[in-house]
């Protein structure tokens, strides 16, 4: 097989400071061949993104530095060793590259006909008039419906899903050797994930391209990929046809990414982490089946009945449009167990778990916490209640006040709800709680910006659990995290759940995580109950069409797509 | 406290800057000088230099020493020459020279009345009809009271960097010119922030009506012309001195302030760590101050410091136009109002003392300011 790229030896330094660097890229080799996929695989921190950028010439010159001796020859020239003007004639032309933020990489402000005939007309000096019909030609080509009017729609007008679109017709439109996909459908919906890959294996084959394809997720990569490349920490683990390294992986890590991510038809009661397989011991894995799921018996904690929530957007001047985020939702929460809230985004699941919070007013409704409804009660009434119901949110480099050491974090909801009888009881407390989540007591006196993504995902765990909650609300919690990672904060929150009797309210867009942690599923679509039923049984027989199409949109990965 | 743990606790966000900072060459020098221009003020107010600022060391306009002496000022003159005597006489003395500046158009009409023909080369219009000296209690009295100071006080026919119309020292007048220059700067520059912060936060913060009105209020404010408002407040005050300065530029100048806080606690208002503190049930005061505020207190003293500047030369701009400090109160912009009239007659150092000093603390400070951004700002890196 031809080869069309290769890299050799690539070794990319950042400066951290003035006498500090950082080898993001740790000498790697790879072959990109011709007409086929190429997956670049790892975590954050990899180095994949750099390994990316360093082909394109797009590495930040201020503090990146290509190291002597790494080679990226493309047509027999060495990429790192051309001048600007060169390097410019390839990029789009020869070699174009997506992003993961379709939102961020359209210029709001022109439409995207402008954008689309820019490149046409830059790179093959094509007149006005041919470049519109070429870029009519390309946006059916991407499955824009109706291209005619959607040529001349500003990039707010259109979905996300769309966006994307846009910019792989943007991408294609040079017929480029070499596409190059950093992380395309992380940002997506899974439906509208699952359209981008067809498109991008449909586009591959039809344009004989090659695509060089990063992403973190090895289920979309066994969907799509021919060849796979797992890096870790700037280090190529692995390489390989993607059967053997799906079906035979030789590397420890590969292996440990393969099994730690929750899959659909198994639950184990612990997942497996990465240092069960990096440290050796990787056959001595909980892999006893946890059950799940609800019976009559289980005594309900929270009664959600007829929630409701509008939002209002100015129209006109005096007029005001409605929205309704979430209609008519009802729902139980036994004691101790987890309800999943599955939807895509807009679907009103956040809203939901932000209004029980009283993050949001409840427009309509009620929620019975043993037996008081804590929608309408005043807000000192609320203040007893606001203890027992806690929420963890997605972002964990958001959720943690940048300006506090840990030690503040943990103690202040202690002594603003009078837990605990002194400041010592409190630090004690607060000990505790870390040690309980798995951190080391010294992070007592960190600041946040000391810890990792995973870390600050159990700090906030640890500050909920400081107010003895019983409900943890928990948005996208583990959304934002690495696969490894993902893996320990859902074993650690199955530990407490067995722990401290906690109920869940587990909300998240991906069903393989909502599957694993849930006993209850409720699937969301455009702020309403589109079904609700035990977690084992909504995977095996879902009842409503959009319930199946969800459910068949998840990659597959290796084992069951290919 | 429980946290008493220094060797274990970590660098937090603010030493991670001041790290920064220290690296940066340009801003430890702009530091430097700063912070001598603070201890030149804080020296200066405390009494421990310049003090004596006001007394007259000098010829009038004795030059730098390093130009020399004037030749055509004579330097230890035993009598003042027409020259400085006319002087005297072009604006009202605030205070009164030990000698008598009539001595010598009096001694001349003395003259003219004993019959001698003497031609009088001053222009007193009583000089006809006045043959006794009005002032000659008034002036026995001070002689008696200077006569000791008289005595040591020789006159410099150079002072180290000149000499104003009384003969004052400039160097010294630079001083005590700093003194209050710098502490109207500083202290308005702390009102305006304050005021800035608070409405912003206020603002920002609760927004709907509340932010409606103040927004409204600061539309209507940044309407009228910042002149005519500073005149305005002026005018209301009614009088004349530094606290009066410090409360025009302070209620004049918090506008930009207030528009960037504002902006601020907006974004940061729907921020997860904000909400994760309403979860945990931190009321609004605490989610505003102590979870918002140290998140945004280094725009805040960025603004400060911005504001020190602009308001440094907002004073020496107001007491040029005649608004600025009482005259017995020196600062640099009344020094430079003197030096106008003391530039058409060349006597530049006045002018040139001020002004240096003047713009090397802007120039300083401007500089610190934009380094304290970056150090404060990693992403800007």
């Amino acid at each position: 097989m031809e080869t069309l790229l290769t890299v050799r030896n690539l070794r990319v330094n950042f400066r951290l400071d003035k006498h500090t660097a950082f080898e993001a890229v740790k000498g790697i080799s790879f072959d990109i061949p011709t007409n086929s996929t190429v997956a670049l695989v790892g975590e954050s921190g990899s180095g994949k993104s750099v390994t990316s950028l360093s082909i394109l010439g797009l590495l930040p010159k201020e503090n990146a530095t290509v190291l002597l001796g790494s080679e990226i020859m493309y047509g027999g020239r060495n990429l790192l060793e051309l001048d600007q003007p060169e390097l410019r004639r390839l990029r789009g032309a020869d070699i174009s590259m997506i992003f993961q933020e379709p939102m961020t990489s359209l210029n709001p402000v022109f439409t995207v006909g402008f954008q689309l005939t820019e490149v046409l007309r830059l790179h093959l000096g094509l007149s006005p008039s041919d470049a519109r019909k070429r870029a009519l030609a390309l946006l059916a080509e991407v499955g824009i419906p109706d291209p005619e009017f959607k040529i001349n729609a500003y990039p707010s007008q259109m979905s996300g899903g769309q966006q994307q679109r846009v910019m792989i017709a943007m991408a294609i439109a040079c017929e480029p050797k070499l596409l190059i996909a950093d992380e395309p459908t992380t940002a997506l919906d899974v439906t509208i994930q699952k359209q981008i890959l067809d498109l991008i294996s449909d586009l591959q084959k039809r344009h004989q391209m090659s695509v060089l394809f990063i992403t973190h997720d090895l289920a979309v990569v066994g969907e799509i990929a021919d060849y796979v490349v797992v890096m870790r920490s700037g280090e190529i683990r692995e390489q390989g046809p993607a059967k053997s390294v799906f079906e035979n992986p030789q590397d420890a890590y590969t292996k440990a990414l393969l099994l730690c991510r929750p899959r659909l038809d198994r639950r184990p009661v612990r997942l497996p982490v990465i240092e069960d397989f990096m440290t050796g011991d990787g056959h001595a894995m909980h892999l006893n089946e946890r059950k799940r799921g609800i019976d009559a018996a289980d005594s309900i904690i929270l009664d959600v009945r007829h929630l409701g929530k509008d939002f209002y957007s100015r129209e006109g001047i005096f007029g005001r449009r409605k929205f309704e985020a979430v209609k008519d939702v009802s729902f139980k929460l036994p004691k101790g167990k987890t309800l999943g809230l599955v939807g895509e985004s807009g679907s009103g699941k956040t809203t939901v778990g932000l209004t029980l919070m009283r993050l949001h007013e409840a427009s309509t409704g009620e929620a019975l916490f043993e037996g008081k409804d804590i929608l309408s009660m005043s807000a000192r009434q609320f203040m007893d209640y606001k203890r027992r119901i806690q929420i963890i949110f997605q972002n964990p480099y958001a959720s943690l006040n940048p300006r506090m050491i840990i030690g503040q974090t943990l103690t202040e909801p202690m002594s603003i709800h009078g837990i605990g009888a002194s400041a010592q009881e409190r630090t004690d407390l607060a000990f505790e709680m870390l040690h309980k989540v798995g951190l080391p007591e010294v992070s007592f006196y960190k600041y946040p910006h000391e810890f990792s993504g995973g870390q600050r995902q159990r700090i906030a765990i640890a500050r909920c659990l400081t107010l003895k909650p019983d409900i943890l609300i928990c948005d996208e919690s583990v959304s934002a995290l690495d696969v490894s990672v993902q893996a320990q904060v859902l074993n650690l929150l199955s530990d407490l759940q067995d722990e401290y009797h906690l109920s869940y309210i587990f909300i998240s867009h991906d069903l393989a995580v909502v599957k694993y942690i849930s006993d209850e599923i409720m699937v969301m679509n455009q702020g309403a109950i589109v079904e609700i039923a035990n977690s084992d049984d909504i995977y095996r027989h879902p009842k409503q069409p959009y319930t199946k199409k969800l459910l068949s949109s998840i990659p597959k990965g290796w084992h069951h797509g290919n | 406290m429980p946290y008493d743990k220094p060797h274990a606790v970590s660098p937090g966000l603010w030493a991670l800057a001041w790290r920064r900072l220290r690296a940066d060459g340009v801003a430890m020098v702009s530091l430097a000088i700063v912070a001598a221009f603070l201890l030149l003020m804080v020296l200066s107010g405390t009494g421990l230099i310049a003090k004596d600022w006001s007394r007259e060391v000098g010829v009038n306009y004795a030059p730098p020493s390093f130009v020399g002496a004037d030749a055509e000022t004579p330097g230890n003159a035993a009598a003042p020459t027409a020259s400085s005597a006319s002087s005297a006489e072009s604006d009202a003395p605030t205070e009164l020279p030990v000698e008598d500046p009539l001595a010598e158009a009096l001694a001349a009409i003395r003259g003219e009345t004993r019959g001698e023909t003497q031609k009088s080369e001053t222009g007193v219009p009583s000089a006809d009809s006045a043959s006794v000296d009005p002032l000659a209690d008034v002036m026995a009295d001070i002689r008696a009271k200077g006569s000791k100071a008289e005595a040591v006080e020789a006159r410099a026919a150079t002072l180290p960097f000149g000499g104003d119309k009384w003969g004052r020292d400039v160097l010294k007048k630079v001083i005590k010119g700093s003194e209050t220059s710098i502490f109207v700067g500083l202290a308005a520059a702390v009102v305006a922030t304050f005021l800035g912060t608070l409405f912003g936060a206020i603002a920002g913060y609760y927004g709907r009506w509340l932010d409606d009105i103040f927004n409204w209020f600061y539309s209507v404010f940044t309407a009228i012309p910042y002149l005519l408002l500073i005149l305005a407040v002026a005018a209301v005050l009614q009088q004349k001195g530094m606290f009066t300065i410090i409360l025009i530029l302070g209620l004049t100048g918090w506008t930009g302030c207030f528009r960037l806080i504002r902006g601020e606690y907006l974004k940061h208002k729907g921020r997860e760590y904000v909400q994760a503190a309403d979860a945990i049930g931190a009321s609004n005061a605490r989610r505003m101050f102590v979870h918002i505020f140290p998140n945004i207190s280094h725009v805040v003293l960025v603004q400060l410091s911005i504001l020190v500047v602009a308001f440094i030369k907002s004073e020496v701009i107001l007491s040029f136009l005649g608004f600025g400090v009482p005259v017995d109160v020196v600062s640099w912009g009344s020094m430079l109002n003197e030096a106008q009239n003391e530039l058409i007659l060349g006597k530049w150092w006045q002018l040139a003392a001020a002004g240096t000093a003047m713009a090397l603390l802007v120039t300083a400070f401007s500089l610190f300011t934009d380094a304290l951004r970056d150090a404060l700002d990693p992403k800007l890196k």
